[in-house]
Order: structure tokens, then C-alpha cells, then sequence
């Protein structure tokens, strides 16, 4: 094997142990101590200090209550950056209907519990390009929520 | 054959992350934080998930019943199979949870109890379908947060899960029903008035269940987004796709462009459009069968024109639902699919 076939071999295989650790579990979850006020305080903090802007937050419990039904605070707040929104909407278009990403936000008793599912879920053979996007937001919902899960 | 230098350290780069991947520090509190605290809650006090810490539960399973239960997950009723934890881990995770454990737990033997099939299933019918269903299949919802009210503690377990049925020795299902599990509404039923036989006979039906295993889709089987060609100008298809949500009686709760609030208002890309809407009947099934089903909040088409040509795209919800290992959930998802499905193929064609 020639040396350069060699290096695409071996950085094949990296990226290939990347991805296979990184799709472990389909969802992304963490539980914060904190109130729910505090939490979705913390979490759009958290967001915007790991890179990102929070585009939009969507109050699901306001619509519950408003109908009618019976809720705690519910939350979904979405987010992402301009450049990857653009870049990612013109080369994957099969990614445009899970974009901006969102993690859900919704209190349990004390505690706040938060959801979103893992992005490397969302790869694509046909795509492989994609997957470093994937696995950079992977990476930081993983950082946000082990920031979230430490707060008190 | 001899390597460069660079090489070397490419390779030792490539072990060191594949034995750091597989063989991930063993520290049982951190693990379980990660992985469990979320539904069952950092004291083991449950949530989405069920109690750990009840007394009666640690006592009344063992190690195995843990380890096999957190390695095989209980298919289709939210807890999942985490095939990718080493057995380090997972014994970490057990030994965290066992610090909860005022005592010893109960050791069970492999013996088969071999009781009355027919016998059983009427005393199952009687005593146990009530909660667990008629086939095993268990309570409804999970979680304190919307699906039950929240001083009842667990909702009843199904006993006809593959995941379950092979975690629970005869012995342990045969002991849960004599003596009962306090702070749960799992009564005794010693104390009920059925005898030890009558109990052996119900464990011989519940064990019954193994035979009638269903499978379900993987995710490789499920496209996870929906995407066709509209004929019409983006305007025109966004008016089809908002009379076709009314339709369905789904309320239009916001229209925005894909890059609305990230980039300066004004500047957005209005060839990207995004139609929100919400039916909160709907919803709210949704949530009482999964707390997390947030995620899929608020339903969403989208519509985009490029180089002219207008296409419309949605998630799959079946594919998002796969995430959730919830058969109920999948069973709404499948439903909720098919409002998607007729919005989108109303709107292209």
C-alpha cells in the first residue's frame, strides 16, 4: 500500500470510529437541579457562549393552557449560526427540515429536564460531508448539556 | 516494511481513541448522570423512568436483572438497550445505583417454575390485567410530568417486554408477587389470599408471553425526511400547504423564513420558508405518552425554491419516533405521519 493511499486509509478509519462513537444514543438528554426559570435562563446563556444564536423559543405550555389542557412550562428553543444555516441549506438540502436545531425544555417537579435528539442521526451515506457538521453539533449539545447538568 | 515516524503516531493516535471509545472510565456516579439521571432522576427517585431507589425494588432484583435490563432496554417502552457502554461501565452504573441500597438484594437461582398455563391465566385476568395489561402490555404513559399524576410512583411494568422477560428470572417475578413491592401499587398477593401454587401458576403465564414477539422497523428501513417537487410558484404552494394544514383541522401558528432571528432582520433568505402548526389535542396525546415528544413540537412543513424549482419537505415523524423507543408514541407517530404525508402530496401536486 503506498503511502498516501495509506494516510486516507487511516484517516478513513478515524473518522469512521468518530462517527460510530458519536451515534451511540438517538436522543441527548440532561437533568439540571435547576428551576425551570433558571434552567431556560442558563440553557440560551449556554447556547450563545458555545457559538451559537438562539433564533426563536417557542412556548408550547402557553398554547396548551390556552386551549384548555393541563401542563408544566414547555418550552422549545431553537438555534444555530447564520453561516451553517446557508451552507448547510444549499449543499444538504436533506437537512433543511431539522434546521435551526432545537432542544426541548420542560420541568419536572424541581428539576428541568432537556431532550433533543443526537444530530449524527441524521447522517447520510449519500452525504458524507455533512457528518463533521453532525458531529460539530453533536459535540456541543454534548458540551451544553454537561454544562446544564452541572448547574446548580 | 518500515513507516515514517508520522505514521506511528497515526496509529497510536487511532488505538488511543478506539480503546478511550470502548474502554470509557468506569466511574459509576458520572455514568449514571449521563446516562440515566435524566428519567430516573439523579437520586434514583424516577421520573420518565421508574424508581431505582425504591427499597423494595433494590432488594427484590439483582445485579444481572440490572445489567441485563440496562444492556437489552425494554424494546418499545422508552428505556433503550445501551449496546454501546462496555461492561465497565455498565458495572459501574450498577454498583452507583446499588449505593442506594439500604441492604442485600435477593439472589434468585435460573430454576424454571413450571406451573398451571390455563390456571394462571385466569388469575391473571382477575388480578394482574387491571394494571398490566390483558397481554402483558402495561400501563400508559410513563413519567411524572404529564402522563400520571405525580404521587403515583410507577406505572405498571409490561410484563410481556422481551427486555423484561429476559432480565427477570421465574424466581424474582414469582417473589415480586408474594411479598409485593411497597410504595407502589403492586400489592402482595400472599397477603390477596392466593396461594403459593396459584402464584407459581401466574408466573408460568406471564413467562408465556416470551412466545408472542413482534418486531418492529429500524431506523434504516424508515426515510427520515419527505421531500417532492411542487408545480406551482413558492407563493402558490405556500397557500396549498396552509388550506391543507386547515384541512386537517391543525392550527397555522407561524410562518418564517428558515434564517428568521439569526441573521439581520431583513436580510433573510425568503426563498426558504417555514410553515408552523399545531393541533394542541394532538399535542397533548403526544405528551401524555411521552413527556419528551417536545421534540417533534411544532409540526413543521417547509417549503424552499431553488434555481426556480419549489420543493416541500417534513420530517418523517415515524423515523423522529424510532429515537424514542415508544410503541405507543409510534402508533400516534404513524397517524401524525399521514396528516404530513397528505399536506405535502396535496401541496405538489
Amino acid at each position: 500500500m503506498k503511502y498516501n493511499n495509506l494516510t486516507k486509509f487511516l484517516i478513513g478509519i478515524s473518522l469512521l470510529l468518530v462517527i460510530a462513537t458519536s451515534q451511540a444514543e438517538q436522543l441527548m438528554m440532561a437533568r439540571t437541579k435547576q428551576t425551570f426559570p433558571e434552567a431556560m435562563l442558563n440553557l440560551q446563556e449556554t447556547i450563545r457562549d458555545v457559538g451559537y444564536t438562539v433564533s426563536r423559543v417557542q412556548r408550547i405550555d402557553i398554547g396548551l393552557t390556552k386551549s384548555g389542557y393541563a401542563t408544566d412550562k414547555y418550552r422549545i428553543v431553537f438555534f444555530g449560526t447564520e453561516k451553517e444555516i446557508a451552507l448547510i441549506s444549499k449543499k444538504y438540502p436533506h437537512l433543511i427540515p431539522n434546521i435551526p436545531w432545537k432542544i426541548a425544555i420542560f420541568a419536572e417537579q424541581q428539576d428541568t429536564l432537556l431532550v433533543t435528539a443526537n444530530p449524527m442521526q441524521f447522517s447520510n451515506k449519500q452525504y458524507p460531508g455533512a457528518d463533521k457538521y453532525l458531529l460539530k453539533w453533536k459535540n456541543d449539545i454534548e458540551k451544553i448539556m454537561s454544562i446544564l447538568r452541572k448547574s446548580e | 516494511m518500515t513507516l515514517p515516524l508520522k505514521y506511528h503516531f497515526f496509529i497510536s493516535a487511532i488505538f488511543l481513541l478506539a480503546s478511550s471509545s470502548l474502554q470509557a472510565k468506569a466511574n459509576g456516579e458520572q455514568l449514571y448522570s449521563t446516562h440515566c439521571s435524566a428519567c430516573h432522576g439523579p437520586n434514583g427517585n424516577g421520573g420518565v423512568g421508574v424508581p431505582l431507589a425504591l427499597p423494595d425494588f433494590q432488594y427484590g432484583v439483582t445485579n444481572d436483572y440490572l445489567t441485563k435490563s440496562i444492556r437489552l432496554g425494554r424494546p418499545g417502552r422508552i428505556m433503550p438497550a445501551f449496546t454501546e457502554l462496555s461492561n465497565d461501565d455498565v458495572k459501574a452504573i450498577v454498583k452507583h445505583i446499588r449505593s442506594w441500597a439500604p441492604g442485600k438484594p435477593f439472589k434468585y437461582s435460573n430454576k424454571k417454575i413450571k406451573g398451571n398455563l390455563k390456571h394462571g391465566k385466569k388469575i391473571y385476568m382477575q388480578s394482574c390485567a387491571a394494571c398490566h395489561g390483558a397481554k402483558g402490555e402495561g400501563g400508559k404513559g410513563t413519567g411524572v410530568t404529564f402522563s400520571r399524576p405525580r404521587d403515583l410512583p410507577v406505572i405498571a411494568p409490561a410484563l410481556n417486554n422481551t427486555g423484561f422477560l429476559a432480565s427477570a428470572p421465574d424466581l424474582m417475578i414469582k417473589t415480586v408477587l408474594m411479598n409485593g413491592r411497597e410504595g407502589t401499587p403492586m400489592l402482595s398477593f400472599l397477603k390477596q389470599g392466593l396461594s403459593e401454587k396459584d402464584i407459581d401458576d401466574v408466573v408460568t403465564y406471564v413467562r408465556s408471553f416470551e412466545k408472542k414477539v413482534t418486531t418492529k422497523k429500524t431506523t434504516e428501513e424508515i426515510n427520515p425526511v419527505a421531500s417532492f417537487e411542487s408545480p406551482h410558484s413558492l407563493k402558490e404552494t405556500i397557500a396549498i400547504i396552509k388550506r391543507a394544514i386547515a384541512g386537517k383541522n391543525f392550527r397555522i401558528i407561524r410562518e418564517q423564513y428558515l434564517n428568521q432571528g439569526l441573521v439581520e432582520k431583513g436580510k433573510e433568505n425568503k426563498k426558504q420558508v417555514m410553515i408552523y402548526f399545531c393541533n394542541f389535542n394532538f399535542l397533548n396525546r403526544a405528551l401524555a405518552i411521552d413527556p419528551r415528544a417536545g421534540l417533534f413540537l411544532p409540526c413543521r412543513i417547509t417549503a424552499v425554491e431553488e434555481n426556480g424549482k419549489v420543493t416541500v419537505m417534513s420530517t418523517n415523524p415515524l423515523y423522529m419516533s424510532s429515537f424514542f423507543n415508544n410503541e405507543e408514541l409510534d402508533k400516534l407517530c404513524e397517524e401524525l405521519n399521514q396528516i404530513y404525508t397528505d399536506i405535502v402530496e396535496e401541496s405538489t401536486f
